[in-house]
């Protein structure tokens, strides 16, 4: 098969744009990205979003942003826009809009698609946001008995911590990578490195979590142009990525119906067939984007990718592993936690995050020589877990 | 108006009702017809005896809208006797703090009260202390 080329990539900071609207921030990420690309014309829209429908009382975002973002055909005979739908898998919509895009490029049907992940969080605050997020769980065996995402997350991260003989500390090192590698990402909303002592007397969010164990949720869009190698302009003027390999996974919405919780089994499987599809190793990955939206989930999916044994995965993150300058760095531009975690633009900031790095554009956090990427992306806990493998290839 | 989405799940909200497996015996909550262990088709129903211990829990500062008015809260994974884990409240603490291990049981509380389905109310399972 062809080789599917990440040809453009598109970014707004992520933060608190109370200047900026829903439409606003994806057609600037729309833009850039096509900019990026040398101008390829896109065929078909995947939008990434998860809650705009309660958080913005918007939905139906395909029409709204290909007509806002002028993504119209050329030809006199169709005075019309192009095909334009929403993805949506929870946190994990922006990673599955990629994949459609993907898809829809690898099938030969479409030449050029393009993939953008928004969120718009700061609209709406306090109980009603709480409510909007808790609609991502079982609403008729979660959420009714008042449960909410990061209180999901600590239960996980309590029975791992009792299990595993975890210290109160010893999910820090996650937040504390990410916020050191935030400081070099000039779209991150934190980018201050922040010391252990400081994690240390964070105010406790939903015991065991404290206030750095949770990624901010955060207002941002960002975009990508996908399009078959042979397709691309004679000029191109980055290295060349490819979208080495693309899955996604599913396991029970509800954390409950797990017979073993602690296991991100769709986070394994997802990652293992991303592997296969590759044709690569997990030795030969170069940087690994996690979904650190808790410190939990990173851990807990350093051992579904095997990269620690079980109830091991805390110990990469207190040694230096997964610094920038580790052995397996990750979050390498601040991930969900310094970053921001934009909701259904969070997986398409990753890839592009993962693109900067295999291009060189990665600036004072750059990984020298990275060649292959591994991101993954999850909604809920694991309930849906969508993988990407990027590889350079060529200059 | 929600009342037809919670009455139709009385019997699980009530009664703790799940199935059992007649091919792999497994009890299966909350229902859901196919077997998630063995894949065959499980429509025995099978209510259980509410009785468990506390598989993890943790407390709810900042609540949705319906439960914003009890936060803060504590919410659990209990494993039943027979098997399944269940997210529920744990109510009726007192001065007892609760830990992974506790004996648990199930009571009838008043789940939420939705302020925009004028003053509808939803009531269900939560679990409580049991003495050893
Ligand atoms: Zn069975």
């Amino acid at each position: 098969m062809t080789d599917i080329i990440i040809a453009g990539i598109g970014q707004t900071p992520v933060g608190e744009h109370w200047d900026e609207s829903l439409r606003s921030l994806a057609v600037q990420a729309i833009q850039a990205a096509i900019k990026d690309s040398g101008g390829l014309k896109p065929q078909a829209l995947y939008v990434g979003n998860m809650l705009a429908a309660s958080l913005s009382r918007q939905a139906h975002l395909g029409a709204l942003l290909a007509d806002y973002a002028g993504l119209r055909f050329d030809d006199a005979q169709h005075k019309a826009g192009i095909e334009a739908e929403t993805v949506e898998a929870g946190g994990a919509s922006g990673g599955a809009a990629l994949r459609q895009g993907y898809l829809a490029v690898a099938s030969g049907l479409v030449d050029v698609a393009l993939v953008v992940g928004v969120e718009k969080f700061t609209d709406v605050i306090g109980p009603d946001l709480e409510a909007a997020l808790a609609t991502l769980t079982d609403a008729d065996y979660e959420s009714v008995h008042g449960l909410t995402l990061t209180a999901q997350a600590a239960l996980l991260a309590r029975r791992y911590m009792h299990e595993n003989h975890v210290p109160a500390d010893g999910l820090a090192g996650f937040p504390l990578t990410a916020h050191a590698n935030g400081a070099g990402n000039k779209n991150a909303m934190y980018r201050k490195a922040i010391a252990l002592d400081t994690y240390q007397k964070a105010e406790p969010v939903c015991e065991p979590l404290n206030i750095f164990d949770v990624a901010p949720n955060a207002d941002g869009a960002a975009a990508v142009v996908l399009t078959r190698r042979e397709l691309l302009p004679k000029d191109f003027p980055h290295p060349v990525v490819r979208l080495a390999a693309s899955t996604i996974t599913s396991d029970t919405l509800a954390l409950a119906e797990r017979s073993d919780p602690l296991w991100f089994a769709a986070a394994q499987a997802s990652v293992e067939q991303a592997f296969q599809k590759a044709g690569i190793t997990r030795e030969q990955v170069d940087l690994f984007e996690y979904y650190d939206a808790f410190s939990i989930f990173a851990a807990l999916s350093l051992e579904a990718a095997g990269f620690a044994k079980r109830g091991q995965g805390w110990k990469l993150a207190g040694d230096g592993s997964i610094a920038l300058t580790g052995q397996l760095p990750c979050a390498t531009l601040g991930g969900l936690k310094a970053r921001g975690n934009p909701g259904g633009a969070t997986g398409v900031y990753q890839v592009v995050e993962a693109a900067e790095q295999l291009r060189g554009q990665a600036g004072a956090n750059q990984i020298a020589g990275a060649r292959y990427a591994l991101i993954q992306c999850l909604g809920g806990p694991a309930s849906i877990a969508v993988t990407h493998i990027l590889e350079k290839i060529g200059d | 108006m929600e009342i037809p989405r919670h009455w139709r799940l009385n019997q699980q909200r009530y009664g703790l009702v799940g199935e059992v497996c007649p091919h792999c015996e497994a009890k299966i909550f909350p229902p859901r017809d196919i077997c998630p262990h063995c894949g065959g088709e499980a429509k025995t129903t099978y209510a259980f005896n509410g009785r468990g211990e506390v598989f993890s829990f943790t407390t709810i500062y900042e609540a949705p809208t319906g439960f914003d008015e009890t936060a803060p809260y504590t919410v659990a994974l209990v494993k039943l006797e027979e098997g399944p884990l269940v997210t529920a409240q744990l109510t009726d603490l007192g001065e007892t703090r609760p830990e992974i291990g506790m004996p648990v049981e199930m009571v009838t509380r008043k789940l939420r009260s939705d302020g925009d389905e004028r003053g509808m109310l939803i009531y269900g399972y939560k679990f409580r202390p049991v003495m050893r």
